[in-house]
């Protein structure tokens, strides 16, 4: 047999989404705006909140600071990820004819996309660790009056909103321009951190709140709290994140294009 | 296995009022390199993609290693290579990391160490993506349409960008794996590219397949010679069928435009004393008459009386 005699043939499925997922997850760590994103930003928010809160004497309802605003940023740091990261670089891949490359390759699209979710999980889970590192040494301390439901919630929260903005970030990354979907991703992402809810509980934005905790990004900050400041699962922003990811999954199917 | 590579039957594709391909059928067979000859726009890169399963054919067939691309893509693709004609990394990946990447989707793929150095990709194995050169991109996309062993490659536009010896060491690399069983197809707007490479040649314009053949059977293998003249003042009416009348029914002629004309006929010296002769006659005065052997730029133009590479 010769050094280019034809053998094909696909590995299998299971190997492919692995080398996908790696290849992603990789990618997704060595580009510094998007590391800044993950973990930079969430850390100096949750210390500068803390410092802020102390000095200013923020009435959390009688809560710490720490433990209200530790959740909060575990939210953000989601958010990141699932939106922002993920549309940006899905932008990009399609103006490099990276997802067109792929395309005639023999990852499925559906293993694609299931690379990708892996990829997303895996840093999520990196930043997490790292964040709820850094809250404990800030003196957070989460609720244990009932742990598995405060994990359990946590679980369900963290799923429902990475599947929620994830599906919103495929949908701008699949209608827009790179460049487009950048500025937008990072302009959201900002406005959201500010005020939509995300950080700080809806409750401290008075006549707004009511609007506000219907945004995805106040429904998962409130069901992360829920989570760990009163060890229950919310479920009306769990139903809020569902909704936004059932709209924006069927937004994303029906107006993604993959070139 | 005699069934052909490729099969395309009466394809047509349009984007709004464009008309990118009008009724193509060509046929590609196995274990040939087959070269799709056009200037640029000319339809090859959306007939390609339609044969990679990228587009579905608004009218007529396409039959790849008999196989649908559109409808059967996914038993398919694992069976050919795809080298597009630009980009298909990420800008940060490193180059050998994402021939590394494509090898891991294959059952049976190449050593990827192996194919780097056959590129001559030599030591930017850690550059990333972004910092290579076009050219350094143009192989490394090489590189992935063979990682995984293929039957047959869509090769689109390979040396685009590229230094005359990578060129080379692609050329050659090309007729290695045709040498071990590949079937390549290529597009190019270099006739010297064809020519070199190809047993096959289709020309395509504006969406039709106009001529078919070897490259020796398209020059004529060489027995044919192609006069150029070209003027100082634009002909008299009715040039093109008073000289065709002079030189007889052997010889074609083609205007190409007010000032120049093409001649393509037996390759002896009658010819050209004929043409000159005619001018004398017609009171044309000549600016250059210059005589060749038959190239495919010549049987381009005589095909369609404009240059490939304007």
């Amino acid at each position: 047999m010769n050094t280019f005699t034809p053998r094909p043939g696909s590995a299998p499925l299971s190997r492919q989404v692995a080398a996908q997922a790696r290849m992603e997850a990789r990618l997704m760590l060595r580009n510094g705006e998007q590391l800044l994103l993950a973990l930079v930003i969430p850390v100096i928010v949750l210390v500068g909140g803390v410092l802020a809160a102390d000095r200013l004497g923020l009435d959390l309802s009688g809560h710490k600071p720490v433990d209200v605003l530790t959740p909060g940023v575990l939210a953000l740091a989601v958010m990141s990820t699932a939106f922002t990261s993920l549309a940006i670089a899905t932008g990009f891949e399609r103006r490099y004819g990276v997802i067109k490359r792929l395309g005639s390759s023999p990852l499925p699209r559906h293993g694609l996309l299931l690379g990708k979710v892996l990829a997303l999980l895996n840093v999520v889970v990196l930043q997490l660790v790292v964040l709820v590192v850094a809250g404990l040494v800030l003196g957070w301390r989460p609720s244990l009056v009932h742990p598995l439901v405060s994990a359990g919630s946590v679980l369900v929260a963290v799923a429902a909103g990475t599947w929620a903005f994830a599906a919103l970030g495929l949908f701008v990354a699949g209608v827009l321009r790179a460049e487009a979907t950048l500025a937008l991703a990072n302009l959201v992402y900002l406005l959201l951190m500010a005020g939509g809810g995300v950080v700080l509980p809806t409750a401290a934005y008075g006549a707004a709140a009511g609007p506000i905790s219907w945004l995805p990004s106040a429904a998962l900050g409130d069901a992360m709290r829920a989570a760990l400041v009163d060890a229950r699962l919310d479920v009306t922003a769990i139903a809020i994140l569902v909704g936004w990811g059932v709209l924006a999954t069927l937004l994303t199917a029906r107006t993604f294009r993959w070139e | 296995m005699s069934e052909p590579a490729v099969l395309i039957s009466g394809l047509e594709m349009q984007y709004g009022d464009k008309r990118a391909v009008d009724g193509l059928s060509m046929q590609v067979d196995r274990g040939s390199i087959t070269a799709v000859l056009g200037p640029n726009g000319a339809g090859k890169t959306t007939t390609l993609e339609t044969c990679e399963g990228y587009r579905r054919p608004q009218a007529g067939t396409v039959r790849v290693l008999g196989l649908d691309p559109h409808r059967e893509r996914a038993a398919l693709l694992p069976r050919i290579g795809v080298m597009l004609q630009a980009g298909g990394a990420w800008s940060g990946v490193r180059a050998m990391e994402m021939l590394d990447h494509i090898a891991s989707l294959h059952a049976h793929p190449l050593d990827t160490a192996m194919l780097h150095d056959r590129l001559g990709l030599g030591d930017c194995g850690r550059t990333p993506y972004r910092r290579l050169s076009g050219g350094q991109q143009q192989r490394l996309g090489l590189a992935m349409a063979l990682v995984g062993r293929p039957e047959l490659v869509f090769v689109d536009e390979p040396t685009a960008g590229m230094d005359p010896q990578a060129r080379r060491t692609t050329w050659e690399l090309l007729e290695e794996i045709r040498g071990d069983g590949v079937t390549v197809v290529l597009t190019t707007h270099h006739m010297d590219e064809a020519e070199r490479l190809a047993d096959q040649i289709h020309i395509i314009d504006r969406g039709r397949l106009i001529a078919s053949g070897s490259p020796t059977e398209l020059t004529s293998g060489g027995r044919s010679a192609t006069i150029r003249l070209v003027v100082t003042r634009p002909f008299p009416d009715g040039a093109p069928e008073s000289l065709r009348r002079e030189l007889g029914s052997e010889t074609e002629v083609t205007q190409l435009d007010d000032r120049s004309m093409l001649v393509t006929g037996p390759a002896d010296g009658g010819t050209l004393g004929t043409v000159s002769r005619w001018c004398e006659k017609h009171d044309v005065l000549p600016e250059s008459l210059t005589l060749g052997r038959a190239t495919l730029e010549d049987v381009f133009l005589r095909l369609t009386g404009r240059e490939l590479v304007p």
